[in-house]
């Protein structure tokens, strides 16, 4: 049978997006093997999350265990593991996450399950699994299949799928944790919540972004005086934060911030999906990026070709003019 | 502590027009200048903090091509001590997991504390060699880690997870960590450090000089099998505002105060 198992994400009693998009990719998926899919939902105290994804149809195995009350990926991969050989699923999905990439490597290798990870799209073609991925943070698209095998796991991208709606009614089955005791070797500790700075870039209207085009700090008035002149606050790329530029909670994307801004204009940021995915909420996005090629200009509004250093300041000085 | 950090040696494409072979099945890779993964320099610079620290030494461990022996002897001129380069065209390169085998089998015997890797290499953007490496070599990990924390021979990890929260694991060792960026701030080589550099033993070994069967990482051994590339074609709505430098700006402008953007 080609069934197909998916782990479910949530953090601080929260579900995350991501086990919704990849309740959009299961269903085709399933069909086109003729399986049916099973979501696994481990925790504890989590009998509301079950019900919330019953609520797409699918069938809902839940461990709830004072042992699980959180996240550890190798308590995870023992459960996993179990249910492996219990249902025998033709597919398994987690989360390209923090939490996915910290456990899926592992129980592939234990398991010897044929594995792509960070995949951005998967059909079935004449019952064989096909995976798209991404190299070169998106200039190139890679297309793979598996070898045959009883078992294949992919870890999904988060955003790469929009999230699923609630469909039918389904199910909720509790099955006794397969792990009976805590492990000694990787234990919880604590969350540390982000910092928070001097700017609360999430609320903010207007938003200028560099990135590592900028190359040097000598370089940073020129988006410091843009942004003076637009009434915007500054924001970046990881690899602009990384560089010490800016401050880590100015960072935008996936490991930073999702801002929503009414303007965002980026210079010498290629648009890393990772990036993009903070930015889905600007409503108009000008990309500043010598290269033509940039996936950042997917997805901006207006689009300008060219070396920030010869564009910016000229920039500068004619909306100077313009506001007066 | 005894430190393995492994590297790779990718292209940086950010500026690079992407081209493919005419099968479609290989990147031209002839006109992209190569250099360390963002992430590993981050790692060589952890593993170096830690050995200045704790005393110990570090063996870098990369495998790749001839070329890479200059990010090798970077490594060691910011302070890694020897290295292990390993080359063989047998290994199915593209698949993590045969990687991962690969660089177990360099490291297995050996006696070690920590074992560093990137969290990710930019190349294909996988993620997936640290976690793997632990699980062959049958010892804990933590992935994304941001932050090392060693004291009274306990290991604390803090693990980036999304929007920028933490999470702190404390783990036994011997342990794999991959390290995500930003954790620290790589040094520059000093002069001297690239002079001694020079002198440290950089070994140069094949599959069989480790003792790793080929037919279990060759092509052959990968349950994956890469059948196609092409480029992706880019929907872009953008307008876009062509000219000479100076026209672009003041267009910009003109749209953003007129189209009150601004
Ligand atoms: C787990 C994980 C989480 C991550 N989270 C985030 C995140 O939250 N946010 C984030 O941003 N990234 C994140 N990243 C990193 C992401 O993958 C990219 O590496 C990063 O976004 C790249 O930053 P960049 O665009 O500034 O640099 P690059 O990708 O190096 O791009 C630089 C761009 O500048 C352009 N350029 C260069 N010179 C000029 C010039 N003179 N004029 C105009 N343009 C120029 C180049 O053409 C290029 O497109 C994460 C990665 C991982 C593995
Ligand atoms: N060829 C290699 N040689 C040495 N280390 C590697 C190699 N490939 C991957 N790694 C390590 O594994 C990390 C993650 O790579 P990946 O799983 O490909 O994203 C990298 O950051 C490196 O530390």
């Amino acid at each position: 049978m080609g069934n197909v198992l998916v782990l479910a994400e949530h953090r601080q009693g929260e579900l995350r997006d991501i086990t919704f998009e990849m309740l959009t990719l299961a269903p085709s998926v399933a069909e086109a093997l003729g399986g049916e899919i099973t979501v696994l939902l481990l925790g504890n105290e989590i009998d509301q999350m079950a019900e919330k994804i019953a609520g797409y149809g699918v069938k809902v195995l839940v461990v709830d265990d004072p042992l699980f009350a959180d996240y550890n990926s190798d308590k995870y991969q023992k459960v996993l593991s179990a249910l492996i050989d219990d249902l025998k699923p033709k597919l398994v999905m987690v989360g390209q996450t923090a939490q996915g990439a910290d456990l899926a490597p592992a129980l592939a290798v234990e398991k010897n399950l044929p594995y792509l990870s960070d995949i951005v799209g998967l059909e079935v073609e004449d019952g064989a699994i096909k995976v798209t991925r991404q190299f070169y943070s998106g200039k190139v698209n890679a297309r793979y299949a598996f070898k045959p095998a009883d078992t294949a796991l992919v870890a999904v991208r988060e955003a790469a799928f929009e999230a699923a709606a609630p469909s039918a009614a389904g199910a909720v089955e509790k099955i006794d944790s397969p792990l009976k005791e805590d492990l000694d070797y990787r234990k919880f500790v604590e969350y540390i919540e982000a910092e928070i700075g001097d700017v609360d870039i999430t609320q903010s209207e207007i938003l200028v972004g560099i990135g590592r085009g900028l190359k040097e700090d000598k370089n940073l008035p020129l988006a410091e005086e843009l942004a003076a002149v637009m009434k915007a606050d500054l924001c970046g790329s990881r690899a602009a934060c990384d560089a010490g530029w800016l401050p880590s909670d100015r960072q935008v994307g996936t490991s930073g911030k999702t801002v929503q801004p009414k303007l965002y204009l980026c210079m010498g940021v290629s648009g890393a999906f990772q990036h993009v995915a903070g930015i889905k909420g600007a409503k108009t996005i000008v990309a500043i990026n010598k290269d033509p090629n940039a996936p950042i200009f997917a997805e901006a509004d207006y689009a300008i070709i060219d070396d920030l250093h010869k564009v910016v300041p000229q920039l500068t000085e004619k909306l100077k003019e313009l506001k007066g | 502590m005894k430190i393995f950090t492994c590297i790779k040696y990718v292209p940086d494409t950010s500026e690079a027009e992407v081209k493919l072979d005419a099968g479609g099945t290989a990147v031209d890779s002839s006109r992209f200048s190569f250099d360390i993964n963002d992430a590993d320099n981050y790692a060589v610079e952890e593993s170096v903090l830690i050995k200045e620290k704790y005393e110990g030494d570090v063996t870098v461990v990369s495998i790749g091509p001839k070329n890479s022996d200059v990010m090798i002897r970077m490594a060691m001129a910011k302070g890694c001590d020897r290295a292990i380069r390993i080359e063989d065209d047998r290994i199915a390169s593209y698949d993590p997991l045969m990687v991962a085998r690969v660089l177990a089998g360099a490291i297995k015997d050996q006696e070690f504390d920590l074992v560093f890797t990137g969290c990710m290499a930019e190349d294909y953007g996988q993620a997936v060699t640290g976690v793997a490496l632990a699980e062959i070599l049958g010892i804990p990990h933590a992935a994304y880690v941001k932050k090392v924390e060693l004291e009274d021979g306990k290991l604390k990890a803090h693990r980036e997870l999304e929007g920028g929260l933490m999470e702190v694991v404390e783990i036994t060792t011997p342990a794999v960590l991959t390290i995500q960026t930003g954790i620290n701030e790589p040094r520059y080589a000093p002069i001297r450090g690239i002079r001694q550099a020079q002198k440290k033993e950089l070994k140069v070994v094949n599959l069989d000089d480790l003792g790793v069967p080929a037919d279990e990482v060759s092509a052959e051994a990968s349950q994956i099998v890469l059948e196609k590339l092409y480029i992706p074609v880019v929907e872009s709505k953008a307008e876009i505002i062509e000219g000479a430098p100076e026209e672009k700006a003041e267009k910009l402008a003109s749209i953003l105060v007129k189209g009150g953007l601004l």
